[in-house]
């Protein structure tokens, strides 16, 4: 039984990978509360997509990947967060746009060289096993950051999810927060980018807090299962992984996925419950 | 928090030319009006005069095209968080975000805490006057789904008070609230004015505006007519507009009419 909850964490990579997958499962299931709230799981969709352009520039110049993805992610987030102020175009289809194109240019650039030989899959989807003792240091210190700037929101980030109009009445500067809340949503999708992989970044900043969502009607509980569930699914999802030989950020989300078709039940069950009771 | 030019510290709300447009829509086309601290000033005027359109523009909400808002001498949008509590005519909230009575009427007290300061014994004693005075005390725990019209509307007014603010902005609270609720904000409103507190409110209900309101002013697009809420009203200017606004539209002149205090 030790043996099989602690040796696969003998190797050192498993154990980083470990690390990784607890500090990218908390923190998108922690800023999830907010994706699904304010309905921007698209707009997490589309940051994802567009920084693959990034990574790729990044890794035909030979610079950091992080650094190249980081830019276009933030610049996107930006992009996305004015198209919204101004008004003029519908927003999913700005990030329709934006997104799809971001995302073939990334595509375009690496076919044309001659000889590529990094692996487009691990981008896609990632590979936490490969977490770098550097990257690991890298994820560690972003989440530390991402967490202290959602815990000092705390406060406007809820009354401007729920009540933009007022909150702004009241003096609270809902275009900072909503800023705010977009960089930090594309330092979040950077810090994944390696473990979980562009299409399933989506999936955790999405689906352990509409699990949540199911479970509880508390904003601040939510937050909690939320995290709960992001975290839990990730380690029990790198142990399966890890035994059935399978792609790990697949294996994380497709037990993310079941847990919201569990909550969803057991919500339902709930609402009948409060309604009759 | 008074502003370096000259204020008179009674002024509360000083609005002078005001000009807002939605594109080419004009809303308010030159509004001047003053509020004074202790003092409840009730907008009245047909549908589209401009009615929430003012109480946007006094909220910070709308930049105007010409024309100044000054709250306690500054603009709305540079004052201390927490000044101003807005309770607007509809709440556009999504009534499924997980929220109970009490947790919508703590976020009144959100925008002076700050960040890191921790919800007070202070903080919660605002909040349980609040959920008495809207008589939401049953209703603290339940869901806002869970909630009627009227419950909804009192919970919204309860945030504002929670806040403890210098300026109270009240969007037609009356409208689809019964007698009851009608009459229990009037008393709530009344007993936070003689405290000192200014009160802006829009309302279509001009037979208790005497009761409401210290002063009344009649608006489309802009002031027609200002004052004592009786002579006012007894100046027929309101039946006026009325007709007009019926028979013509809102393609008219501006009234001679004027009501002095």
């Amino acid at each position: 039984m030790t043996d099989l909850l602690f040796g696969p964490f003998a190797l050192e990579f498993m154990q980083r990978a470990l690390f990784a997958a607890i500090a990218v499962g908390a923190l998108c299931s922690a800023i999830g509360t907010y994706v699904v709230l304010r309905k921007l799981s698209f707009i997490g969709d589309g940051i994802a997509h567009a920084s693959f352009a990034g990574v790729v520039v990044a890794y035909l110049r030979g610079l950091d990947y992080y650094v190249g993805a980081g830019i276009v992610a933030v610049l996107t987030a930006l992009g996305i967060g004015f198209v919204t102020r101004r008004g003029r175009v519908a927003l999913d289809t700005a990030i329709g746009v934006m997104f799809t194109g971001a995302f073939a240019l990334g595509v375009f650039l690496m076919s044309r060289q001659a000889h590529y030989n990094v692996d487009l899959e691990s981008f896609l989807f990632g590979n936490i096993l490969a977490v770098s003792r550097q990257d690991l240091i890298l994820i560690l210190i972003l989440a530390f950051v991402v967490a202290v700037a959602l815990a000092l929101l705390y406060r406007p980030l809820l009354y401007t999810s729920f009540d933009p109009v007022v909150a702004q009445a009241s003096g609270l500067n809902v275009a900072f927060v909503d800023y705010s809340l977009l960089v930090l949503l594309a330092l979040t999708i950077i810090i994944s980018l390696e473990s979980v992989g562009i299409v399933l970044v989506a999936a955790l900043l999405v689906t352990p807090a509409a699990t949540a969502y199911q479970l509880t009607r508390r904003f601040r509980l939510m937050m909690l299962l939320s995290v709960c569930i992001g975290t839990g699914c990730a380690i029990v999802g790198l142990y399966l992984s890890y035994y059935l030989n399978a792609g790990s950020g697949a294996t994380i989300v497709l037990l993310a996925t079941a847990a919201f078709f569990v909550a969803m039940a057991l919500g339902r069950r709930t609402r009948t419950a409060l309604r009759h009771g | 928090m008074h502003s370096e030019h000259s204020v008179n510290p009674g002024e509360a709300v000083r609005i002078h030319g005001l000009h807002v447009c939605y594109g080419p829509v004009v809303a308010l086309d030159g509004v001047n009006l003053a509020l004074s601290r202790g003092q409840a000033l009730g907008i009245v005027g047909p549908n589209g005069s401009g009615k929430s359109t003012l109480l946007k523009s006094v909220a910070g909400l709308l930049q105007p095209k010409r024309g100044s808002v000054e709250v306690f001498g500054r603009r709305p949008t540079d004052l201390r968080p927490g000044t101003i509590a807005y309770v607007p005519q509809v709440e556009a909230v999504d009534w499924s975000f997980p929220a109970t009575v009490e947790d919508v009427v703590a976020m009144g007290r959100f925008p002076r805490l700050g960040a890191i300061a921790p919800f007070s014994k202070r903080d919660r004693a605002a909040v349980d006057r609040a959920l008495a005075a809207l008589r939401l005390g049953d209703l603290r725990r339940r869901h806002i789904s869970q909630l009627s019209g009227g419950q909804q509307q009192r919970t919204f007014v309860a945030r504002a008070i929670a806040q403890e603010p210098e300026l109270l902005l009240l969007d037609e609270p009356t409208t689809g609230v019964d007698a009851a609720t009608e009459e229990s904000l009037r008393v709530l409103v009344r007993s936070l004015v003689e405290q000192g507190l200014p009160v802006l409110m829009t309302t279509h209900d001009l037979d208790r505006a005497a009761e409401w309101f210290d002063r009344l002013a009649v608006v489309d697009r802009r002031v027609l007519a200002e004052g004592d809420p009786q002579v006012v009203l007894g100046s027929g200017v309101y039946a006026t507009i009325r007709e007009h606004t019926h028979t013509h539209g809102h393609r008219r002149d501006p009234l001679e009419h004027r009501a002095e205090p």
